[in-house]
């Protein structure tokens, strides 16, 4: 049988399912793009992102500038490449505080029953916030910087990865191999290890992957909003929070920007819905 | 039923259906050149196993399979006209209309969100343009019809308060509403009980003669086959293999696969004299020919019991009352010894399994394992308990975690207990694989690579790894198919004999039972009703429903059809009680050395 | 009737449980303040004697347990709190900004629902089709556009190009109704498309799960026409996960309209919890949450009735 010889290539057949799929494809494309060029921001941008040029303010997209300047005469381009770096770290952040959260509140609520009625409730206060709000009060609340931009989304997108991984949990532990784990008396740190965790890591990533879209959107609403990161770090959402004032007139100030998030985030979803449909086949038929 | 059969023209008459779907690498024919006729009152079975495309056949029938994704072939007659030809609009009057179809899964095949009277109704109003307020009287009708008791009352009522068999006789009513001339049934009684089985195919052969109408069954039981089919067709990956009476295929079948298929089903009363359990008959694929296999030997009965269990009970509060999940259950197990049991789904039998492993908490009664009682053990005597009882689960798809090698899965236990170092416990592992008839070499693997009947080979290798002294076995050979079923059975009968293994054997499949124990206890709503040896229970059954339990098993037989039990039409009684209900004291007669039965009450 | 009524006391039951916890929660969130916040509120040119002055008035020189106590008592009273720097109950605050936050979240979630559903059911009937196609890439752009950048072009090109609508602002009491209400048009537009997104893609992939359940195999068995086999087997199902995700979609869009006011200048709820931040108003931000968070409870509320309508399995 042809699945037979596919199915003992994982590695091989994910490979070619990757390629199969254009869409996640693309996505994956942007998403290496866009990584690459924040990594290598300082050899790949023309411009210092803060060097100032008072005779080239406000100048529209042009060989030498491809996105325009800005009010001062930076160069938009190299900007935006630079507002990456931050745009991503702060979204990196955090989907590594949430997941760690959310795994941990996800796994105890799902498999230890006790704990699943308070675990439960929580998350229902927590998830009754919408997010920005949560996430405005925090950083009301903890002060404003980088930190505490990254922490307060950590907290706020916590409890929809609890929830996944609750209900992966409460799943898992019916499973025939967990409870042939707890008949051969395995110590339940070990069943939560090697059985529960590595078998929720599909469920995580995928979910990890929709965070860090929802981060880098939550991000720049903050940033725009001016109760984000400080206006003086260069992020998409600070570029179009200062932008706006001369929309008007150089609409390019707020397009260019616009865009970077649109992509970036563009490229994380296709990713998350290509991911999903390799890790559970039942929901490959909706794409 | 030959003598029904008045009409010379057939009712369906199917020419070189072949049906493709679309793949990646293109077209790919499911089914080939299939040919086969249904006359009126007649019963056709088309029989073969998983993936034979049985259910295509039907589907394609129906033209229900999705149209861009898939096409049909050859010609599909009904009354003369050619289905394959027809338009979208007729062939909608002819679902429900014409044919009428019923599927294998009773619990989904129903809309949850419409109530029963309003699913039967809407066929009348489709087809007879009835309005729904007439079609309300008939369908009540329809319902006395397939005997749903108190059918005015239960019109209103959503799939979800029926049982599996009721909900099967619901769908019949819906595809009997028509008076349709071709009845096609999918796998109709799979998924049920086999007491509701035999009432629902008692049910069918009812209504089949009141109405004359043909009926295509499909199935891959040749029991049931035997038990409704006038004549047969056999599949095998998509090709038609035979076809003819059903008497001429069982008595001379022609196909090798047909010879290796009948040779392999187990059957009821195949023990002879034997005391002790019989290996399987070995069949070989090549010929068809098959050798039964030789009996086991008899358990010492002066041995200490490995596991004693005394009155035990489990029970779990629900919002509106308490699941008496098992009820007083007492037994002992000896070393070398298989104590089955057996019963139909909710009967207590997995759970009673689970209380004893210790996966569940047991509500009452006591549990003594090897001299030592685990009732109420915590963590650290569980421990040690869990060396000496093991427990081999059903699905075989599911008891293996799919992200760890074979070799570290069975690897795990050991060393989880500190039993061996990692070297040895590599040595142990290749060992085990191999007296589960794997090769050594197959330990960095995972599940995913393996058959069904490999893996349930894996789960028992690994439950053999602590050494334990009995192993309890739920459905563990019920889901796989017949060829494999038998192998694996034989495998754990080796492995008891050569270890001196118990088997706690949980299964509902009788024909399996009486040829894997010793002794059997048969349970009904959480209480043991009786229990004895192996000859007593299924030569001499005493209980009401152990005599009706062994008599609806389809015989592979057909010269033996129709010794199915009368119908019941019963749901069965549900074991939820008040809170305050006080659970009666069972007594129990003595009919034989070591044959108890439950006195009436 | 009786189930329902059963089922209402149950659920109230268990909304009590969650309020408390979102209570608590807000309590907690504004106390979480690294140093004074009544030196914090009131910036480095503050006296010792006005933060003391305010840390007073905020009841915070009572221990936490007590300050607890108050504010739950408050709360069940209707109280608030003060706000400092609005001076006024933060309840007048709130209700006084009410009106644009409801009619934006109204409209929006109209939109929302209004493209989703038929564009979802349609994408799911016809599954694979280039309709489809374009269905699936457009809901994954739109769910990829931050809602106020749209907003931020809509005022472009329809307020600042076209002239059709206003750029921003709301008018006051004195503003005709529907002059008022012209003023959404295009931040309600802005925050329901982006939200239309995720509920196409979650209608469509509802649909597509439902029309592969073994009852819709049934009632086309039965001889039921495609427009009865989707409209009335499958929808009604399909409807059940549905609801749920408009129901959190209206939590979202709240959130949006946080943004989105700020964006079109629209004196709401939005914009005065944006403003209260920027001053560190916390008796405002905290107001503002339990309001914002208490709606949200109210309505998965009524989505867990609606359920019970919908579907006869749900265990009461």
């Amino acid at each position: 049988m042809t699945t037979m010889a596919s199915l003992s290539m994982p590695f091989a057949s994910g490979l070619r399912r990757l390629f199969g799929n254009r869409a996640m494809l693309f996505g994956a494309i942007i998403l290496v793009i866009v990584v690459a060029a924040a990594l290598l921001a300082p050899w790949v941008a023309p411009y210092a992102p803060n060097k100032l040029s008072i005779i080239n303010k406000l100048k529209p997209p042009s060989i030498t500038n491809f996105f325009g300047t800005d009010e001062f005469g930076r160069d938009i381009f190299s900007r935006a490449i630079f507002a990456g770096r931050i745009s991503l770290l702060v979204s990196l952040g955090v989907v590594f505080i949430s997941t760690v959260l959310g795994v941990i509140l996800g796994v105890a609520a799902g498999f230890f029953r006790r704990l699943d009625a308070p675990i439960s409730r929580l998350l229902d206060a927590m998830m009754s916030f919408p997010d920005i709000l949560l996430a405005i009060a925090l950083v009301a609340a903890l002060g404003p910087s980088l930190t505490t931009v990254i922490l307060a989304l950590g907290i706020t997108y916590a409890p929809r990865l609890a929830r996944i991984v609750r209900g992966s949990t409460l799943v898992l532990r019916e499973l025939p191999y967990i409870e042939a784990a707890v008949a051969m008396g395995l110590p339940t740190w070990q069943i939560l290890a090697r059985h529960v965790l590595l078998n929720l890591a599909s469920p995580i990533l995928v979910q990890a992957t929709f965070v860090f879209a929802s981060a880098m959107l939550a991000e720049a609403s903050l940033s725009f909003l001016g109760v984000g990161v400080s206006t003086d770090m260069p992020t998409w959402g600070t570029m179009l929070a200062s932008g706006r004032e001369y929309m008007n007139n150089a609409p390019w100030l707020m397009v260019f920007p616009g865009l970077a998030i649109v992509f970036s985030v563009l490229s994380l979803q296709l990713l998350g819905d290509g991911l999903r449909d390799l890790v559970d086949p039942r929901l490959a038929k909706e794409s | 039923m030959t003598e029904t059969t008045t009409t010379k023209r057939p009712v369906l008459s199917v020419e070189n259906l072949t049906t493709s779907f679309k793949t990646r690498d293109g077209w790919k024919a499911v089914i080939r050149n299939i040919s086969l006729h249904v006359d009126a009152g007649e019963t056709v079975a088309i029989v073969g196993e998983s993936g034979s495309g049985k259910s295509v056949t039907a589907l394609s029938t129906m033209r229900l399979l999705p149209a861009g994704r898939s096409r049909t072939e050859g010609r599909i007659l009904l009354d003369g006209r050619d289905l394959l030809a027809a338009s979208e609009a007729e062939m909608r009057k002819v679902r429900g209309g014409s044919i009428g179809m019923i599927f294998q899964e009773p619990m989904t095949s129903l809309n949850p969100v419409f109530t029963i009277g309003n699913q039967i109704a809407e066929a009348l109003v489709l087809h007879r343009g009835l309005s729904w307020s007439e079609a309300e009287t008939e369908t009540v009708r329809l319902m006395e019809r397939v005997r749903i008791p108190a059918a005015k009352a239960r019109l209103h009522e959503y799939p979800h308060k029926f049982s599996g068999g009721m909900r099967q006789r619901v769908m019949i009513a819906m595809a009997l509403a028509c008076r349709p001339k071709l009845l096609i049934a999918d796998e109709p009684t799979t998924a049920l009980d086999v007491t509701i089985q035999a009432e629902i195919l008692h049910l069918l052969r009812e209504l089949q003669r009141e109405e004359n109408m043909g009926v295509l069954f499909i199935t891959h039981d040749m029991g049931v086959v035997a038990e409704i089919a006038d004549r047969t067709v056999v599949m095998f990956r998509g090709d038609m293999i035979e076809t003819g009476k059903t008497d001429e295929i069982f008595a001379t079948p022609k196909a090798i696969y047909t010879k290796s298929l009948l040779a392999s089903i187990p059957r009821l009363g195949t023990m002879g004299a034997a005391a002790a359990p019989k290996r399987f008959p070995e069949v070989d694929a090549s010929t068809g020919i098959a050798v039964d296999g030789r009996e086991m030997n008899p358990v010492a009965l002066s041995v200490e019991p490995i596991l004693k269990v005394d009155n035990l009970a489990v029970r779990f509060d629900l919002p509106n009352g308490r699941v008496h999940a098992v009820e007083d259950v007492s037994f002992d197990l000896r070393p070398g010894e298989t104590l089955s049991l057996v019963g139909e789904s909710g009967c207590g039998k997995s759970t009673t399994g689970r209380a004893i492993i210790r996966l569940l908490n047991p509500s009452a009664g006591s549990i003594v394992i090897g001299g030592q009682d685990v009732t109420k053990a915590g963590t650290r005597e569980l421990r040690t308990m869990r060396r000496t009882s093991q427990m081999i689960f059903q699905d075989p798809f599911a008891s293996l975690n799919p992200r760890i090698t074979v070799g570290s899965a069975i690897a795990e236990p050991i060393l989880a207990h500190g039993l061996m170092g990692r070297k040895d416990a590599k040595a142990r592992v290749s060992e085990l694989l191999e007296q589960v008839g794997l090769s050594a070499a197959m330990a960095d693997r995972h599940p995913h690579e393996f058959s069904g009947g490999q893996r349930q080979r894996i789960s028992i290798a690994r439950a053999l790894a602590l050494d334990p002294k009995f192993i309890v076995a739920d459905e563990a050979v019920s889901a796989l198919d017949v060829s494999v079923k038998a192998q694996v059975s034989n495998l754990l009968l080796d492995l008891q004999e050569k270890r001196g293994l118990a088997y706690l054997f949980i299964s509902h499949d009788m024909a399996v039972v009486e040829r894997m124990s010793h002794r059997v206890a048969v349970m009904f709503l959480g209480e043991i009703v009786e229990i004895g040896p192996r000859a007593a229970i299924f030569d001499n059954p005493q209980h009401a429903y152990t005599q009706r339990l062994i008599s609806a098993v389809p015989i592979p037989d057909p010269s033996r059809r129709g010794q199915t039990p009368p119908p019941l039409s019963e749901e069965i009684k549900s074991p939820v009680r008040p809170f305050d209900y006080v659970v009666p004291k069972r007594t129990y007669r003595e009919v034989s050395p070591g044959h108890f039965v439950q006195d009436a009450h | 009737m009786a189930r329902i009524a059963q089922a209402l006391l149950k659920r109230l039951g268990g909304m009590a449980i969650v309020l408390a916890l979102v209570v608590t929660v807000v309590f907690i969130i504004v106390r979480v303040t690294p140093g004074d916040p009544a030196a914090v509120m009131l910036g480095s040119d503050a006296t010792p004697a006005d933060i003391a002055q305010l840390r007073e008035k905020m009841g915070l020189d009572a221990p936490l347990l007590m300050q607890y106590g108050q504010f739950v008592l408050g709360i069940l009273q209707g109280d608030l709190g003060q706000s400092i720097f609005l001076n006024q109950p933060v309840t007048t605050a709130l209700a006084a900004r009410a009106e644009p936050t409801f009619f934006l979240t109204l409209f929006s979630i109209l939109i929302a629902v209004g493209i989703a559903l038929p564009v979802g059911i349609l994408s799911a009937v016809k599954r694979g089709t280039i309709f489809d196609q374009i269905v699936v890439t457009l809901t994954m752009v739109a769910a990829s556009v931050p809602s106020f950048w749209l907003g931020l072009i809509l005022i472009q090109v329809f307020a600042v190009g076209q002239g059709w609508f206003p750029a921003s602002g709301y008018g006051g009491p004195e503003t005709p109704f529907f002059e008022r209400l012209h003023h959404l048009v295009l931040p309600a537009v802005a925050l329901g498309v982006v939200n239309s997104a995720l509920i196409t893609r979650f209608t469509r992939a509802a649909m597509l799960d439902v029309l592969g359940d073994d009852y819709v195999r049934t009632a086309r068995a039965k001889g039921a026409g495609e427009g009865r086999v989707i409209l009335k087997h499958a929808l009604k199902n399909a409807m059940i996960p549905i609801i749920t995700v408009i129901g959190l979609s209206v939590a979202m869009l709240v959130a949006g309209a946080v943004v989105t006011e700020t964006v079109f200048g629209l004196p709401g709820v939005g914009n005065l919890v944006v403003s209260a931040v920027l001053r560190r108003d916390y008796p405002v931000i905290q107001g503002a949450l339990l309001v914002v968070a208490a709606i949200y409870v109210l309505i998965n509320f009524i989505v867990d009735m609606l359920y019970i309508l919908v579907d006869p399995r749900v265990r009461l």
